[in-house]
């Protein structure tokens, strides 16, 4: 596999600018001659989709969703950071990246983190041009708040709802496109597989999730915008159909896809309540500005009511093991901090199978010092989720929390261009590998969708069919299409025909126990080895004894999710052989034979790069490649925020 | 084992569920559901049922949802004849089983309205709303031609009035809700969103015939002030976004017949 990142030479700061000017570009009246495909709807497919439009390419665009702007990018909540400096606390682009590349524990790539540091500002002027309603100060200019891992205030926000808010600008500038005519979309189309020809992505195939037609799609070049697998898990801050489905079909059609063992556990999320639960809810990391995180000293005092526990009997953890980022630490630390905790036997809560797992986030200090309305103000709409959820009023009684699956930082293998090893073949957003190393910071992630599909994707794609004939795309009848068309009806039909006696559900939840307990906020060799022998069985026995109730010619949610479980339990194996593999501890990585008295010890001779992996067939173990990690301009340090 | 204020609860349930096929009659089938945690979520609840189903041979019952937490408006069940269930202020999917009582009989329906049709059991298609947005629900800004951010100040209470509005989540409820089948709270909600920031003037008459009239053409009926809507709003969306639109759209119209050539209307200013 050959893996070239592509990086521009030059110094850092100029890299992204000389890079661009010697992109080429593609006349007017010939882009309307390409056709580009962009899956998924969320930041970075339908900022992609709608700028192609704009500059004139023929662009279809498909989600599984009913409308675009249902993407799970939706749920994002505390904000999106920018290096404008209006707080004149210092910020730059400068330590943006600083603090990204920091925050991702020195495994991402330098160059694409400091392009996002870059772009970020243009973001922000796009979105309030567009009409997002951020926060604003009395003068009317933009407010800023602060966010985990970094010490500026650089996070624009829109109350608890950043994400809706940035993807209803997006979606805007999408429906305009869509309303012009210039971009077909697809709603309850599913991608299930990618379509090859002499080596080159160009099409998909897809199936009509109301009518069951599957049908393949040509195109000159294919974007592929589907977010992350945190559902590997089950249990995750994901949406019910946030799957790995299209990333994979890319990755068995030879797509590397890079380091699946760097997940994140975000430390404030609700309890897990029961044995029917479906979803973790994340609480925003906004709260960690006001809310302390605590739990008793002393075991003994874990059942007691909050309210009955002396404050000297409290034990601030982050604020005394971190005192410089206090509750503030970036989210991989805080989550095994409150891990250690409740191993410890003095998590709170109510028991779940015997035990407590949560910690409390108490806002009684910042109700003393600022007033319940102010809190209400900042937070309101949480705290009424909190109450909706939990049946508990946050203003009285602390809030509990416990860490959850909430991103994945790993995903599709792309070089600087953010095109895959397969030529033609572009991928954005959380799809993609290349800026969050083994850790994201909060209020990163939509920067970064935004910044791939607005002001990345734009011109690469263009450099990319600036070297393909117009006009030159693969007719639908090509044998690669009628190939592709074939395997996927074959496989709907198999899934339809085992008829067993377990369902999909079934199997997502067995696969979500295993990938949590042996492959989550700690990972060691024993455990890891024994879920890929785990994952492989389960793996047989739901191609033997699932059972997919419905019909192929109409909605089936049930087919649905069966074809998502079946990728999950191949792409688990994989995540699970690469956290093995990855012998050493960073970021969201924590392999507990690798440690200092609990801090991640990364180990940059070894392990300085980005693990690739090749699809090698069906029931094989996939095979490792290595892109090394290059920083030309960063000191690789031990992260620490104590 | 579950444990809710320090003991276990849960119910038994009878639950009368709609089931239909694309552009066939539907009916009511009737089921029984033992065991509910009160902890559960009422999708967690049809996820029961579902597996129940699914144990039994029978097919599941379709239904939207995706994020589960009250964000993407995706949910959309009419349960005991009110859209997204009894409570104010919340979506289906955040709608948890503690309120409601042992042995009690719920009724599950999709959303009813001219221009949601059935796609199938609960789910139904809401793509009319979508055409509406795609009509003139945007800011025209290409990519890469936004001017700096802060040389555009927008009052706090405008900013704030707007994002009021912003709130909205595109679910239908309000569509669901109404005798009338309108959706003026939908689309008083996304004009307001936009007509009133600095960013929204320059398409601001354009924007509101344009959308008030795909909105006509969708299906919907009209607004007589029933106010079931708001009542029904996940989000909390009131009545005055109508009100305002109404303003909008009267003012536009007047705009347009005093600057008018002749020549028939585009729909725009």
């Amino acid at each position: 596999m050959k893996l070239d990142p592509k990086t521009p030479a030059g110094p850092l700061a100029d890299k992204w600018n000389n890079h661009k000017a010697k992109l080429r570009l593609v006349n007017p009246a010939n882009r309307r001659k390409y056709h580009i495909i962009v899956v998924g709807s969320g930041l970075a497919g339908s900022a992609s989709a709608a700028s192609f439009a704009e500059m004139g390419y023929e662009v279809s665009c498909f989600c599984y969703q009913d409308s675009p702007r249902r993407a799970h990018s939706i749920a994002a909540q505390g904000g999106i950071n920018a290096a404008k400096n209006y707080q004149n606390d210092g910020d730059s682009v400068r330590r943006l990246f600083q603090d990204t590349i920091k925050g991702g524990d020195y495994r991402a790539r330098e160059a694409n983190v400091y392009r996002l540091a870059q772009v970020s500002a243009n973001i922000i002027d796009q979105c309030v041009a567009q009409g997002v309603p951020f926060a604003r100060e009395y003068g009317g200019l933009l407010a800023n708040r602060s966010f985990g891992g970094a010490q500026v205030s650089r996070t624009f926000y829109a109350r608890g709802q950043t994400g809706q808010q940035l993807l209803l600008g997006a979606y805007s500038a999408l429906s305009r496109q869509i309303g012009l005519g210039a971009v077909k979309m697809y709603t309850r189309h599913e991608m299930l597989d990618l379509v090859l020809v002499d080596g080159k992505a160009k099409g998909i195939v897809t199936r009509d999730l109301v009518t069951g037609a599957v049908e393949s799609w040509s195109a000159d070049v294919v974007v592929v915008c589907t977010g992350g697998y945190g559902n590997v898990f089950y249990l995750s801050t994901n949406a019910q159909g946030c799957n790995v489905t299209a990333t994979f079909r890319a990755h068995r059609r030879g797509a590397g896809f890079a380091n699946p063992c760097y997940t994140q556990i975000h430390p404030t999320c609700i309890p897990v309540h029961g044995e029917d639960q479906s979803k973790l809810t994340l609480m925003s990391e906004s709260l960690r500005n006001d809310g302390r995180v605590w739990v008793p000293k002393n075991a003994a005092d874990c059942a007691k009511p909050a309210a009955d526990i002396p404050e000297e009997a409290r034990d601030y953890f982050l604020e005394r093991k971190y005192p410089s980022y206090g509750n503030l630490a970036p989210r991989d630390i805080a989550s095994r901090a409150a891990k250690e905790v409740c191993d410890e036997g003095r998590g709170v809560g109510q028991l779940v199978d015997g035990k407590r797992l949560g910690v409390y986030l108490d806002f009684s200090a910042a109700i003393k010092r600022l007033g319940e309305a102010e809190i209400r103000a900042r937070y309101g709409n949480l705290f009424d989720m909190y109450e909706n959820i939990t049946g508990e009023n946050a203003y009285k009684q602390p809030m509990r929390i416990f860490p959850a699956v909430h991103y994945t930082m790993g995903g599709l293998w792309v070089d600087y261009n953010l095109q895959s090893n397969i030529p033609g073949l572009f991928v954005g957003g959380e799809a993609n590998f290349s800026d969050h190393g083994a850790n994201r910071l909060g209020a990163s992630a939509l920067m970064q969708g935004l910044a791939d599909g607005y002001f990345v994707l734009p011109y690469t794609v263009t450099d990319y069919l600036a070297g393909e004939k117009p006009g030159s795309r693969p007719s639908k009848d090509a044998p690669e299409f009628q190939a592709a068309l074939k395997d996927v009806n074959d496989r709907v039909a198999k899934l339809l025909s085992i008829n067993g006696t377990k369902s999909p559900r079934h199997y997502h939840k067995a696969l979500g126990k295993i990938t949590w307990e042996k492959c989550g906020m700690a990972r060691d060799k024993a455990s890891l080895e024994g879920a890929i022998r785990d994952l492989q069985a389960l793996r047989d026995d739901f191609w033997k004894n699932v059972k997919v109730v419905g019909s192929g010619d109409a909605l089936a949610p049930e087919l649905e999710r069966a074809g998502r479980v079946a990728d999950f339990l191949d792409f688990g194996i994989m995540m699970c052989l690469d956290a093995l593999t990855r012998e050493e501890s960073c970021g969201g990585h924590f392999r507990t034979e690798h440690q200092d008295a609990g801090e991640a010890k990364r180990d940059d001779a070894q392990y300085a790069h980005a693990a690739v992996w090749q699809w090698t067939g069906d029931g094989q173990l996939p095979a490792r490649h290595t892109e090394p990690l290059v920083y030309e301009e960063t000191q690789l340090s031990t992260r620490s925020y104590k | 084992m579950v444990q809710e204020n320090g003991k276990e609860t849960t119910l038994a349930l009878k639950l009368r569920v709609w089931r239909q096929r694309r552009g066939q009659p539907g009916a009511f089938e009737e089921h029984a559901l033992a065991a509910v945690p009160t902890s559960a979520s009422f999708l967690e609840m049809m996820d029961m049922l579902n597996e129940q189903l699914i144990k039994q041979g029978k097919d599941t019952f379709a239904f939207d949802h995706d994020c589960r937490e009250g964000i993407c408006g995706m949910c959309s069940m009419t349960i005991n004849g009110m859209p997204h269930g009894p409570l104010p202020g919340v979506t289906t999917c955040q709608l948890h089983m503690r309120n409601f009582r042992d042995g009690e009989t719920i009724t599950v329906e999709p959303w009813r309205a001219r221009a949601f049709p059935v796609i199938k059991d609960l789910a139904v298609d809401r793509s009319a709303f979508d055409k509406v947005i795609q009509s003139g629900g945007f800011i025209t800004v290409r990519t890469g031609s936004a001017p700096e951010a802060n040389n555009i100040p927008v009052p706090k209470p405008v900013a704030d009035e707007a994002m009021d509005a912003a709130e909205c989540i595109g679910c239908g409820a309000c569509v669901a809700s109404c005798k009338n089948g309108s959706a003026m709270l939908f689309v008083g909600a996304k004009i307001n969103h936009l007509n009133i920031l600095p960013q929204g003037q320059a398409e601001r008459d354009r924007r509101t015939l344009a959308m008030v009239k795909t909105m006509d053409e969708a299906g919907f009926g009209n607004c007589t002030n029933y106010g079931e809507c708001q009542a029904h709003c996940p989000k909390s969306i009131t009545l005055d976004v109508i009100a305002k639109l109404n303003r909008d759209y009267l003012r536009a119209r007047v705009k347009e017949f005093f600057s008018s050539t002749g020549k028939p209307s585009k729909g725009g200013d």
